[in-house]
């Protein structure tokens, strides 16, 4: 029998020994899987879901003031806000305000441009739509308050 | 008369168990093995049907029976058909000499380890006809490796257990189990042997890193490729009850079977053989397939010299004292 058969074994099963330590050692760690949907994972702080419409605190109407500053920062050009002014106000409200969330890259500028500070990121990552339409045309101001009679909006 | 009658009963109550224990434990390996192999690789393993997933393996067994058996026009028909059943039919009477507890064992034999061992080979038989008969290429490769493999770890393999025989001076199973009663475990007078029985069982139930006869990377399925539906089944079956009893084999020539402190036998017989199968699973989930020529020289250079001398040395001694 010579050196080398012998030590051949022993670096071999040193190595295997090894690698089985590090099978065990994963198995033994808690798993990273989050259960979805029973679980949610924590998203990060600066998670850039589509954009919303942030409500005023003391109406509930939203604050924009449909100035258009974010439809014309807007580089893929999907935005679309129409405003008009309610009765008695001094500035406009929106009367339609829509992301075409298929064309925006998320990158912020509607946000930043905003003057009002109307614009957020929601937290929404669980998107999912049986038909284009829903992500095309998302109605922003779907569940804000509004200062305008039936009537007079659009929808 | 009443002798018969009992002994009928006997036979009967012997295959109700044995058919409950390989059914069970075929449901339980797999899904270990599901569960092992998931959290070894950072992930959870099934985790939906039954609590932590345990009927998983029940959802898929019905899967599989209600699956179509598609014969391949150019197949062997009969050879295709009995091959699953060469593979099942061995181990499942291999089973019979096995002792689980000093008073729970399906029938003793004088030679239970003789005949576990014959049996043994007919899995390869098994293969070798499913490989031939399904008229495959990859089938037919994997099958000719499977060959090729019990020549290399069948000699090493019998000259491991050869000195545990010496030293009990019986081919019983439980006899060598009372043998270690009376002294120690039998892996601690032969931790080489132990070893290399370990790498050896390896080899013969087909496991990774020695799954030549499947090698899904390679050969597709390799001997199963053609087999769908409760013939594959029957290969699965025949696979995790083989890797049982091999664990049973092991547990009672090394670890002293079913002796332990507190807990009762059986209790101890299963916890020892599952700890074998964990340790199959553990190889499985770690080490990467050895080339086919690597696990040739393997099994004729290491394993064969080396438990050779093994055998040797320890007859030596026995002869000298």
């Amino acid at each position: 029998m010579n050196w080398s058969y012998a030590k051949n074994i022993v670096t071999g099963l040193v190595s295997l020994v090894q690698g089985m330590q590090v099978t065990i050692t994963t198995m033994l760690s808690p798993s990273p899987t989050v259960e979805w949907p029973r679980e949610t994972a924590s998203l990060p702080a600066r998670f850039r879901g589509h954009i919303m419409l942030v409500a005023d605190g003391s109406t509930g109407f939203a604050r924009c003031i449909a100035c258009g500053s974010c439809v014309r920062a807007c580089p893929s050009n999907c935005i679309e806000v129409r405003g008009e002014k309610p009765e008695g106000a001094k500035k406009k409200s929106p009367t339609l305000f829509q992301l075409d969330f298929t064309k925006c890259s998320l990158c912020g500028l509607c946000v930043e441009s905003c003057p009002v500070e109307a614009l957020a990121y929601s937290r929404d990552y669980a998107l999912a739509g049986a038909e284009r339409k829903v992500y095309s045309s998302m109605d922003l101001l779907a569940g804000l308050g509004t200062p305008f009679s039936e009537q007079c909006h659009e929808f | 008369m009443i002798i018969t009658q009992i002994s009928i009963l006997r036979t009967l109550l012997m295959i109700l168990g044995i058919t409950l224990v390989v059914g069970i434990n075929a449901v339980f390996v797999v899904w270990l093995e599901r569960k092992v192999a998931g959290h070894m690789q950072f992930r959870l393993g099934p985790t939906e049907v039954g609590p932590a997933g345990l009927l998983q393996t029940v959802a898929d067994g019905l899967k599989l029976v209600s699956k179509q058996i598609i014969f391949p026009s150019s197949a062997d028909t009969p050879i295709f058909i009995l091959a699953p059943i060469i593979c099942l039919i061995p181990v499942f009477v291999a089973l019979v000499p096995v002792p689980f507890s000093e008073t729970l064992q399906a029938h003793e034999l004088d030679i239970g380890l003789l005949l576990v061992i014959a049996l043994g080979l007919l899995n390869t038989l098994g293969i070798l006809l499913a490989g031939w008969g399904c008229d495959n290429k990859y089938a037919l490769l994997g099958a000719s490796r499977a060959v090729a493999q019990i020549l290399a770890y069948k000699i090493p393999l019998l000259l491991c257990i050869l000195p545990v025989i010496l030293l009990a001076g019986t081919f019983s199973l439980r006899e060598i189990v009372v043998a270690q009663q009376e002294s120690m475990w039998f892996a601690l007078y032969q931790p080489v042997a132990f070893f290399m029985y370990l790498i050896a069982i390896t080899m013969e139930t087909n496991r990774s890193p020695f799954d030549f006869a499947e090698a899904e990377s390679e050969l597709v399925a390799g001997f199963h490729t053609e087999y769908s539906g409760m013939m594959f089944s029957l290969f699965f079956l025949a696979e995790y009850t083989y890797m049982f009893l091999a664990s049973a084999i092991a547990s009672i020539l090394f670890l002293g079977g079913w002796l332990g402190p507190v807990l009762p036998g059986p209790v101890w017989m299963l916890l020892k053989i599952y700890f074998f199968l964990f340790l199959m699973m553990w190889f499985r989930w770690t080490f990467p397939r050895v080339r086919v020529d690597q696990m040739l020289a393997f099994g004729w250079k290491i394993l064969l010299p080396i438990s050779l001398l093994n055998f040797l040395l320890t007859a030596g001694v026995m002869a000298a004292l």
